[in-house]
């Protein structure tokens, strides 16, 4: 439970260094870059493999596209089926990260800021709620959006996962905004700011970096999100491009060239994301989110 | 549990205060009906700005995981109220049955596995990459990367690999290694491994991530004082870094854990539900969406749900107990005095 907070939470000062041992920088690159080749290797399959035809594929496994061919890749890219499923999860990524953002900002403004009975165990039952997985609830997770006449609707896979995505929100922005200093509260009562004033003049703008982190993590989490859109979408117009994915393969399943395009294809746009944003997310893991 | 004490202690203030200010038939001083009234505005505001939040929380998360419950003590398909009310049959069977217990085993061998393979390895690897290299920021980015790219994609990828016919047999025909050439995914006695692997791959960048950040947190004046005192390098790491390290390393592996035991999507991508069974993958969260949903046996499947549930959360509270008490006991009980 703690643990994303102290993740995330903001460290005093950003350093660089471990001991320094120049001499052994070269047997660092090696095994760095064995690694790294680890890495990337199934990554530059999946893309590389697009590039080639069933026949070189079936010819060489593991080869290099010889002679390049974008066939693959144009027919995939005017298919019209990508770009729905494309829209599709880039609807429900952006509503899911909105409703998180907002809705958990308010939320931890007022278990930061205000003193009532209960608040403790308001926190507690959102922390709590990191021990519930999605995993669990999914079942009974169906049969509350069916009854609710959400299936095979995007809604009915962003609400949930506005919800689950909430202790993790809360986790990490309460300690964001329980850093505001007082004394600037107060100084916005002086001059006549209302508590909700104060909320939108001042703590919205200076907890941008926790909403920017938690924002971040909400749209990875809908744009990978693969349990729940299997549980609620069925029809295939609706699919998000996980669901799209798996079933263009099973589908496409002889053409295994084209399936290496489709899956690539629906990398570029996290990957684009993730090159964006790498520096937050990577930072705001290693604890270098500067306020 | 908590939900209806949570909600209960926030409204009992609200009913009052707004009883109180209500009713100011008192002569008082006007000094305090007006605290009465920022009373209730205060409440008002609370009430606003957590009110969304705590609905859909409770709507979407708590409740769906107490139907659960519910439903775990029906035999019911999924349709109208349910009403054969079974008892515990749905757990006794679960626990007689020699499929569930092939699942726990499988998960337990992923819990062990995941710890053991990923651990290490990252702890080298970010020991090597918190030194002064170039590119280092490049460096962390590909190794983080598996770890973004989702699981449908990783999983559609690496069957393709990993077919008889596929790439990683081809790579080892190629350089000179053929007899290594295996049925990785549908050999029972490698496949278990082969989705070690796979999971290994996609979640190690993650605790490299996060051993780097723990290291950074370490005060450089330690190993200062320590290379004065003519410490070795690996002295240094032994006796200073892994043990300021401990914290970090008990969090990861608490998160690992409870992540190897809701294992779902990465099996059902590569096996499917049938064939995770005769490959030997299934695991628990697999054999719930298969002898729940897809067999229409929904009053199973939520049982099912409810033991996965209880086996994590036990894991969880022994964990917290017995390994996270020092790091999480000043976390834990500062919120309340707050």
């Amino acid at each position: 439970m703690t643990a994303t907070a102290s993740i995330v939470a903001p460290k005093r000062r950003q350093r660089d260094t471990g001991p320094v041992r120049r001499e052994r920088n070269l047997g660092t690159y090696f095994i760095a870059l064995l690694f790294i080749a680890v890495c990337i290797g199934p990554v530059a399959y999946i893309v590389l493999g697009g590039f080639r035809t069933n026949s070189q594929i079936t010819a060489s496994p593991a080869g290099l596209p010889n002679p390049w061919q974008i066939g693959n890749y144009v027919t995939v890219l005017t298919s019209g089926v990508f770009w729905q499923q494309l829209g599709n999860s880039v609807i429900a990524g952006v509503t899911t990260t909105l409703g998180v953002v907002v809705l958990g900002l308010m939320v931890s403004f007022v278990l930061a800021r205000y003193r009532f009975r209960g608040s403790g165990a308001l926190y507690s039952l959102f922390a709590a709620g990191l021990m519930f997985p999605i995993t669990v609830a999914i079942t009974p997770l169906y049969i509350l959006v069916k009854d609710l006449g959400l299936t095979n609707n995007l809604a009915g896979v962003i609400l949930p996962q506005i919800a689950f995505a909430l202790p993790t929100t809360v986790i990490i922005l309460v300690p964001f905004l329980r850093a505001i200093p007082d004394e600037l509260e107060e100084a916005a009562a002086i001059d006549g700011a209302s508590k909700l004033g104060f909320f939108f003049r001042m703590v919205v703008p200076l907890s941008l970096p926790g909403v920017v982190t938690v924002g971040i993590l909400a749209f990875i989490g809908s744009w990978n999100s693969y349990l729940l859109p299997l549980f609620i979408l069925n029809d295939a117009s609706t699919y998000t491009l996980p669901l799209g994915v798996q079933a263009f393969a099973s589908q496409y399943s002889v053409d295994t060239a084209r399936v290496l395009a489709f899956t690539s294809l629906s990398m570029i746009p996290a990957l684009v994301f993730f090159a964006i944003f790498q520096k937050r997310i990577v930072g705001g893991l290693t604890g270098a989110v500067k306020g | 549990m908590t939900t209806s004490v949570a909600l209960r202690s926030n409204e009992a203030p609200a009913g009052t205060g707004r009883r109180t200010g209500g009713a100011d038939g008192s002569p008082s001083a006007p000094a305090r009906r007006a605290r009465k009234g920022t009373d209730v505005r205060t409440r008002v505001e609370i009430a606003v700005l957590a009110g969304p939040a705590v609905i859909m929380f409770v709507g979407f998360v708590i409740l769906p995981v107490a139907l659960a419950a519910y439903y775990g003590f029906y035999k019911w398909q999924g349709y109208g109220a349910p009403v054969d009310f079974v008892g515990l049959q749905n757990y006794t069977v679960i626990f007689t049955d020699p499929d569930f217990r092939a699942v726990l085993w499988h998960n337990l061998f992923i819990v062990i596995g995941s710890l053991v393979v990923q651990g290490p390895i990252a702890i080298v690897l970010a020991l090597l990459l918190n030194q002064r290299i170039r590119g280092r920021g490049l460096i962390r980015v590909l190794i983080f990367l598996p770890y973004v790219i989702s699981e449908v994609i990783v999983g559609t990828g690496w069957s393709l690999m990993l077919q008889s016919s596929g790439a990683l047999n081809d790579l080892l025909q190629s350089i000179g290694l053929g007899g290594l050439r295996n049925d990785w995914l549908s050999n029972p006695d490698i496949a278990l491994w082969t989705l070690l692997g796979i999971i290994s791959w996609k979640y190690i960048g993650f605790a490299v991530i996060l051993f780097l950040a723990g290291l950074q947190s370490i005060p450089e004046e330690l190993f200062e004082a320590a290379q004065l005192d003519g410490a070795s390098y690996w002295q240094i790491q032994r006796r200073i870094t892994l043990p300021l390290l401990g914290p970090t390393l008990r969090i990861w592996a608490f998160l690992s854990i409870i992540g190897s035991l809701q294992l779902f999507d990465l099996v059902y991508i590569i096996w499917g539900q049938y064939i995770a069974s005769t490959a030997g993958t299934s695991t628990m969260a697999t054999y719930m969406v298969g002898n729940g949903r897809l067999s229409g046996n929904y009053g199973y499947g939520n049982a099912v749900a409810v033991v996965i549930f209880l086996i994590s959360l036990v894991v969880a509270l022994v964990y917290q107990r017995f390994v996270l008490r020092r790091d999480t006991a000043g976390a834990l009980t500062e919120k309340s005095d707050r």
